[in-house]
């Protein structure tokens, strides 16, 4: 069996790992197009986030990157490269290959991914073991370890602890901890602070941010909240019932936004939120 | 005059080994036309405190002072009459809790009114006249909750809470399941309300989403509340560590990526 490495996949530090052009998706059933075009590149240690509503098809967008479009969903024009591999070419083998060591993702809510009847370390050293192909004891090491990165505080107490036992800023750590047990160089965040409250989610932003600068991990964080894209992001797309309205450096669209729903976004932090007493550079 | 004074509240919850106080000694005034935020984590016992004020939990100590109404010893019955005369009402996050999904908008508008003793016609004719208060048309009171979209269904749930004319309204995190044209509709109809007289009490675990329509702000932490000012005096100059973090910790525009030192420092000093 071929693996990634040895296809002839570009792999250098200034290509890109992820490149997404035009990319549409189509529901089936009612012959309607959810995601109108949607175009970005991320280069290692990058980060490009997604605002939207819900329906506005950025989790759309995230689950054709990832390949898992649900049923009766398709992408029907425009391409995806993952590490330079066109996803739509891809074996099937190919692409469980890519999923975990090449492209990870964590979701909303993360008690849902876990199996709540087997504690959370095994799960980890599960990938491990299947990804790496570490021996069991090497997994188990390993899954302490990635417990550790991901600032556990007690990563050996947590290893053989059950989802229930454990706080929802715990749960969002430890699905990290699997999503970056393979070493992915893309980590796709769809949602991944929006149930948490703001002192843990300000906490889980550091986290992503630290993986980005140390491992050189490439971002795609997907939320409803400007505000959440703008602390990681270089680059912003401004979603709206499939549509991209807008899309750019992250600084001009804050400071320089064109399109009205961008502006809308800005005002209600201003109006609204905490800027209405803060000055721009801060408190 | 107030129309809450809530002083020295505890409320535990379990018996024995297992008690545990959810709120230690809060006190904290709301007066009319009034926008307080009421601000706490997971577990910081705002909920808690909503739901001694609705008679929901009873409380272990202090007093809490309704429009002028002790109500601190009252049992069942006398808390069953003082939630129906409507003098303090309540809206959750997700109006679809408050609103039946088999009845049509406008029973279960009236249904408060009903309870009241309000004659049905009469209940109709104040209903239609609520509507447009919270910017709806109408004639969508026909209609079932399935057919309103997320920013109608809430701004019904608010008019159900609104029609018994009271005092008080307590909202639970009411525009975090929205999106953001229906949000800015729903604060600016909030905000409007203040003219009105009536008291707003709005619970949320980020200071971010309510200190733009506070009046005041209040932040509980571990059932205390430990800061309470006027929204301008929290968010610029916050005494606590714990509202420091809060602070330092709501995404902003404007203060992106800033702040992370001072946060791991905040977090050090309240674990100590």
């Amino acid at each position: 069996m071929t693996t990634l490495t040895e296809t002839p996949v570009s792999t250098t530090a200034l290509d890109p790992v992820l490149s997404v052009r035009d990319v549409r998706v189509r529901g089936q059933v009612d012959d309607r197009e959810f995601v109108k075009g949607v175009s970005f590149e991320l280069t290692p240690g990058k980060a490009v986030g997604i605002v939207g509503e819900s329906g506005s098809g950025k989790t759309l967008t995230c689950r054709a990157v990832l390949g898992v479009l649900p049923e009766h969903f398709e992408v029907a024009a425009g391409q995806i490269h993952v590490a330079g591999l066109d996803i739509a070419s891809a074996t099937r083998e190919q692409l469980t290959d890519l999923r975990g060591s090449t492209i990870s993702a964590v979701f909303q809510d993360p008690a849902s991914y876990l199996n709540p009847s087997i504690q959370v370390g095994p799960q980890i050293a599960e990938v491990v073991r299947v990804k790496k192909g570490l021996k069991r004891r090497a997994a188990r090491r390993r899954a302490v370890e990635l417990l550790a990165a991901v600032h556990l505080r007690d990563p050996e107490l947590v290893y053989s602890q059950y989802a229930y036992e454990l706080s929802g800023g715990m749960l969002q750590r430890v699905l990290i901890a699997a999503a970056i047990a393979a070493d992915p160089r893309v980590l796709i965040a769809d949602e991944a602070t929006t149930a948490l409250d703001v002192t843990v989610q300000a906490e889980i932003l550091d986290l992503l941010a630290d993986l980005r600068e140390n491992a050189g991990l490439a971002l795609v964080v997907v939320s409803h909240d400007l505000a959440v894209v703008a602390q990681l992001c270089d680059e912003v797309l401004v979603m709206r019932d499939g549509e991209v309205v807008e899309q750019g450096p992250t600084t001009r669209v804050l400071y320089e936004p064109q399109h009205e729903y961008t502006r809308l976004l800005i005002t209600e932090h201003e109006q609204y939120g905490l800027e209405k007493f803060l000055t721009r550079e801060g408190p | 005059m107030t129309v809450l004074r809530i002083t020295d509240l505890d409320v535990h919850y379990g018996l024995g080994r297992r008690r545990r106080q959810a709120l230690k000694g809060a006190s904290l005034e709301v007066r009319p036309g009034e926008v307080v935020g009421l601000i706490g984590e997971t577990g910081s016992g705002k909920s808690t405190l909503a739901r001694a004020v609705l008679g929901l939990v009873p409380a272990s100590g202090g007093r809490i002072v309704i429009d002028g109404e002790d109500v601190s010893g009252y049992r069942n019955r006398q808390w069953r009459s003082l939630r129906r005369r409507g003098v303090v009402q309540y809206v959750f996050q997700d109006p679809l809790r408050s609103l039946d999904p088999d009845l049509p908008v406008v029973d279960s508008l009236i249904e408060p009114l009903l309870i009241q003793g309000v004659p049905r016609e009469e209940a109709v004719a104040k209903a239609r006249t609520f509507l447009p208060k919270v910017r709806l048309d109408p004639e969508l009171l026909d209609r079932l909750p399935a057919q309103l979209s997320g920013g109608q269904r809430q701004r019904v749930a608010v008019a159900r809470a609104l029609i018994t004319e009271p005092k008080l309204v307590i909202l639970d995190e009411p525009v975090s399941a929205l999106d953001a044209a229906n949000r800015v509709g729903v604060l600016e109809i909030l905000k409007d309300l203040r003219a009105t007289g009536i008291a707003l009490v709005f619970i949320s675990h980020d200071l971010g989403s309510v200190a733009g329509i506070a009046d005041r702000v209040a932040v509980l932490y571990q059932g205390e509340l430990v800061e309470v000012g006027t929204a301008r005096e929290v968010v610029a100059t916050p005494r606590h560590p714990y509202t420091r973090l809060l602070i330092s910790s709501a995404p902003t525009l404007r203060t992106a990526a800033a702040g992370r030192a001072e946060r791991e420092a905040l977090r050090a000093l309240l674990t100590a």
